[in-house]
C-alpha cells in the first residue's frame, strides 16, 4: 500500500498526487503563492482500515451515543469550532416549525414523506459523526423522492428547505432507478441550526445531478452529510455551493456499486468575514474502472473568514483502472482570511488510469487587475471580472440558468462588500 | 492635436531597501498624436518602466518631473483614468485572467474607454474584420485572455486591442520580441493601419532594429541608464544597426566600473 499525504504548506503552496504503479499518472501541480494556508503532518503510513491519511475510520453508527463527544482534537473536528455548531452535538429538541420543506417533482418523480423506520432510510448513508446520527435519530418525518427506471424528467426536481429559526433536522432519500436521468436540488435558505442526511441513490447506467445550494442567512448553522453510491456504468455529478451562514460544514461522500460508474463533484464557496464553511469530501473506489473528478473553488473575504476543504480519496485493491483527480483552489482577497486544504489519496492497487491532486491558495493577482483596469475597465468592474472568471470552470458546468445566475449575482453581491 | 509630455521623468522601484531604486533618472519626451517614435536601448537601460510608469503600475514610484496629455496631468490619474484618457500600454508580458473571455474582455474594455456600450451588430462585425487583419482565427475570441497564449497570440491580442481602443498614444512595448518573421509581418501590420488612420501618436520600445523595417519611426531615440541619451531620425536606428549600443552604455557607466 502506499499513502500520499498531502500538505498543503509546501513552499509554492502547491502539491501534486501520483499514481502508483506502471500505467499511473502525475496530473499538473497546482500553483500559488506562500499564504496562510493550514498544513496537517504527513503521516507517512496507511492503514487498511485508516482514511488516506492512516487516522481510523470513523464509527459508522445510527446511534449518536456510539460517537463520543468531540473534544476538538479529532481530526475530523479540528477544524471545526464547535462552540458555534449550537449544540448540535448534543442533540437539542427541534423547535416547531424551524424548517419549511417543500418539493416540486415533475412526473413521474414521486415524493413520500416517511418515518425513519422506512426501508429505504440508511441503505446508503450510515452516519459517521455525532451530529449526523443526531439527525437520523431526531428526524421525525424523512422526504424519499423516486426517480423511476427510465425516467428523464427534462424539469429539475427542487426542493426548498427554509429555516424559520431554531434547531431542525432532515432527511432525505434520493432514488434513481436504472436508466433514468433527473437534476435535484436542494435550496436552502433563511436562518436554522440545522442537522441534515442525504443519501443519494444512483442506479445502473442512470444518471443524477445534484445541486446543494447553501444559500442561507448571516447566522445560521448547518451541517450535514451527503452520501451518494453510483451504480454501474451510472453517472453522478454534484455542485455544492456554500455561500451563507455562521457555520456550515458538509460531508460529501461517493461509493461505487459497480464497474463503470463516473462521479464529478464540483464545488463554490465564498467565505465572508467571520463565516466557517468546511467540506469534507471522501470518494472511495472499491470496484474496478470507476471515474471520480472533484473540483473546488473557494474565494476568501474579509476578517475571520475561515474555509477548510478535506479531498480524500480512497483506491481500493480492486479498484484497478481508477481514473480520479482531485483539485482545490482558493483565492484570499483580503487579509484575515484562512484557508485550510488538505488533499489526500490512498492507492491500494498499481493498475490505476490516473491518480492525482493538486490544491493551491493564492492571493488576488493584482497583475491581472492592473491589465485590466490598463484597459480602462474600472477596478471594482475588473475585480468582479477576475473573480468571476476565477469560478467560471465551477458555474458554468451548471446547466440551470436561473441558478447560474443567482449564484453569479450572489457572489457579486459578497464583492461588493468590499470595493 | 493631443500631446504627450514628458518632463524630467525620475523613477523609482519598490525594492526590499527603504528608498526603492532609481532607474529613470531624468526622460524628456514629446509625442504627437500622428507621430511614430522609436525607443531603443539595451535591456535593463529603464525601457519597461517607463512604459509602466506612464501607464500608473502601483509597482512604479514617480519621484520627479511630469507627464501630461493635452496638458491635463496623467499622473495624477488612477490606471483605469489613464487609459479612459487615451493612453494605452501593449505589454512586453500580457497577463494571464483565466475564465475571462477575450470577447468579454474587449467588450469591457471598450465599453469603459468610449462610454458607452457598442452596438452589437456593428461591434461584431469591428472585431472581427480587426481579427481579420492581424489574421487572428475567430475561434480566439471564445478563450480565455492570454490563457495558453503562444507568445505571437499574445502580441496580436495586445495589437487588437489598441485597434479597438483607438487610442491618442499607444506605448508598445517590445511587441516585436519573440516573434517569428510571420508573426512580426502580421503584428506589423496591425500597428501600421492604426498608425495610418493617424489618430494616435505611437512610442514603439523596442531592442531590435528588425520591426523598423516594417512600421517606420520618424524619431528614434536611445535611452541608457535611465535616460534618452541620444535623438534623431531613422538614420540613427541604422547606425545602432551597425554599431550597437557600446558606445552609449560605456559612457554611461560611472567611471571605474568598466572592466
Ligand atoms: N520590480 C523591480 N525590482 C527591482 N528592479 C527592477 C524592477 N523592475 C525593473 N527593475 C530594474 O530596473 C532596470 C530597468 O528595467 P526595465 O525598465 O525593465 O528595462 P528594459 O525594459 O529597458 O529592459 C533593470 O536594471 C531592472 O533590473
Ligand atoms: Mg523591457
Amino acid at each position: 500500500m502506499v499513502t500520499a499525504p498531502v500538505h498543503n504548506g509546501s513552499p509554492d503552496g502547491s502539491s501534486a498526487g501520483t499514481g502508483v504503479g506502471s500505467t499511473a499518472t502525475v496530473p499538473v501541480p497546482g500553483s500559488s503563492t506562500g499564504l496562510p494556508v493550514g498544513s496537517r503532518p504527513g503521516v507517512a503510513a496507511g492503514r487498511s482500515d485508516g482514511r488516506p491519511d492512516g487516522r481510523p475510520r470513523p464509527v459508522h453508527s445510527r446511534d449518536p451515543q456510539a460517537h463520543p463527544v468531540p473534544t476538538g482534537r479529532e481530526e475530523e473536528w479540528r477544524f471545526t469550532p464547535l462552540r458555534r455548531l449550537r449544540g448540535l452535538l448534543a442533540g437539542p429538541d427541534a423547535a416547531d416549525a424551524a424548517l419549511e420543506v417543500t418539493v416540486q417533482a415533475p412526473p413521474p418523480v414521486t415524493v413520500e414523506h416517511v418515518g425513519i423506520d422506512d426501508g429505504r432510510i440508511g441503505r446508503v448513508l450510515t452516519p459517521a459523526d455525532r451530529v449526523s446520527a443526531f439527525a437520523m435519530t431526531r428526524t421525525e418525518r424523512a422526504v424519499v423522492i423516486t426517480v423511476p427506471a427510465e425516467a428523464a424528467p427534462e424539469e429539475p426536481v427542487v426542493v426548498r428547505l427554509h429555516g424559520g429559526g431554531g434547531v431542525a433536522y432532515g432527511h432525505l432519500v434520493v432514488e434513481v432507478g436504472a436508466f433514468a436521468s433527473a437534476t435535484v436540488v436542494l435550496d436552502h435558505t433563511g436562518q436554522a441550526t440545522f442537522a441534515g442526511n442525504v443519501e443519494l441513490s444512483v442506479g445502473d447506467s442512470a444518471s443524477l445531478t445534484l445541486v446543494s445550494l447553501q444559500d442561507w442567512d448571516a447566522g445560521a448553522v448547518h451541517v450535514a452529510a451527503h452520501a451518494a453510491t453510483v451504480g454501474r456504468d451510472a453517472r453522478f455529478r454534484s455542485f455544492t455551493v456554500t455561500l451563507g451562514g455562521d457555520l456550515v460544514r458538509l460531508s460529501p461522500t461517493v461509493t461505487y456499486a459497480g464497474p463503470g460508474g463516473d462521479a464529478e463533484l464540483y464545488g463554490l464557496f465564498f467565505t465572508g468575514a467571520g463565516q466557517h464553511q468546511e467540506h469534507r469530501l471522501l470518494v472511495d473506489h472499491g470496484p474496478r474502472s470507476c471515474r471520480s473528478r472533484v473540483a473546488y473553488k473557494g474565494a476568501l473575504q474579509g476578517d475571520g473568514a475561515h474555509a477548510v476543504w478535506i479531498g480524500d480519496v480512497v483506491i481500493g485493491t480492486d479498484a484497478v483502472g481508477t481514473d480520479t483527480y482531485e483539485l482545490n483552489r482558493n483565492l484570499v482577497l483580503t487579509d484575515g482570511a484562512r484557508a485550510d486544504s488538505v488533499p489526500n489519496l490512498e492507492i491500494s492497487t498499481g493498475e490505476v488510469v490516473g491518480a492525482g491532486h493538486a490544491s493551491a491558495t493564492g492571493r488576488f493577482d493584482d497583475e491581472a487587475l492592473f491589465y485590466l483596469m490598463a484597459r480602462g475597465i474600472p477596478a471594482d468592474e475588473a475585480r468582479r471580472l477576475v473573480v468571476r472568471g476565477f469560478f467560471a470552470e465551477i458555474v458554468d458546468r451548471i446547466e440551470i440558468d436561473s441558478l447560474r445566475e443567482r449564484i453569479t449575482a450572489a457572489v457579486e453581491a459578497e464583492l461588493g462588500g468590499v470595493v | 492635436m493631443s500631446t504627450l509630455e514628458i518632463r524630467n521623468l525620475h523613477v523609482s522601484v519598490e525594492t526590499d531597501s527603504a528608498e526603492g531604486r532609481e532607474i529613470l533618472r531624468g526622460v524628456d519626451l514629446t509625442i504627437r498624436r500622428g507621430e511614430t517614435h522609436a525607443i531603443m536601448g539595451p535591456n535593463g537601460s529603464g525601457k519597461s518602466t517607463l512604459a509602466y510608469s506612464i501607464a500608473g503600475h502601483p509597482k512604479y514610484t514617480i519621484t520627479e518631473g511630469t507627464v501630461t496629455l493635452d496638458g491635463v496631468d496623467v499622473l495624477a490619474m488612477s490606471v483605469d483614468e489613464r487609459a479612459r484618457a487615451g493612453v494605452f500600454l501593449a505589454m512586453q508580458y500580457p497577463v494571464e485572467v483565466p475564465g475571462v473571455s477575450v470577447s468579454n474582455f474587449l467588450r469591457s474594455s471598450v465599453t469603459a474607454v468610449r462610454g458607452e456600450a457598442p452596438k452589437l451588430r456593428t461591434w461584431v462585425k469591428e472585431v472581427r474584420d480587426s481579427m481579420a487583419t492581424l489574421e487572428m482565427d475567430p475561434a480566439f475570441a471564445e478563450r480565455s485572455v492570454n490563457e495558453g497564449f503562444s507568445g505571437g497570440e499574445k502580441k496580436r491580442h495586445e495589437i487588437l486591442q489598441m485597434a479597438l481602443l483607438k487610442p491618442k498614444i499607444a506605448i508598445l512595448d517590445e511587441t516585436d520580441s519573440g516573434l517569428d518573421v510571420d508573426a512580426l509581418r502580421i503584428v506589423s501590420g496591425g500597428i501600421e493601419s492604426v498608425r495610418a488612420a493617424g489618430q494616435t501618436g505611437i512610442l514603439l520600445i523596442t531592442h531590435y532594429t528588425r520591426i523598423l523595417r516594417y512600421v517606420k519611426p520618424e524619431f528614434v531615440h536611445v535611452m541608457a541608464g535611465g535616460r534618452i541619451v541620444d535623438s534623431g531620425g531613422p538614420e540613427l536606428a541604422a547606425v545602432l544597426e551597425d554599431a550597437g549600443y557600446d558606445r552609449y552604455v560605456k559612457v554611461t557607466e560611472p567611471a571605474g566600473t568598466v572592466a
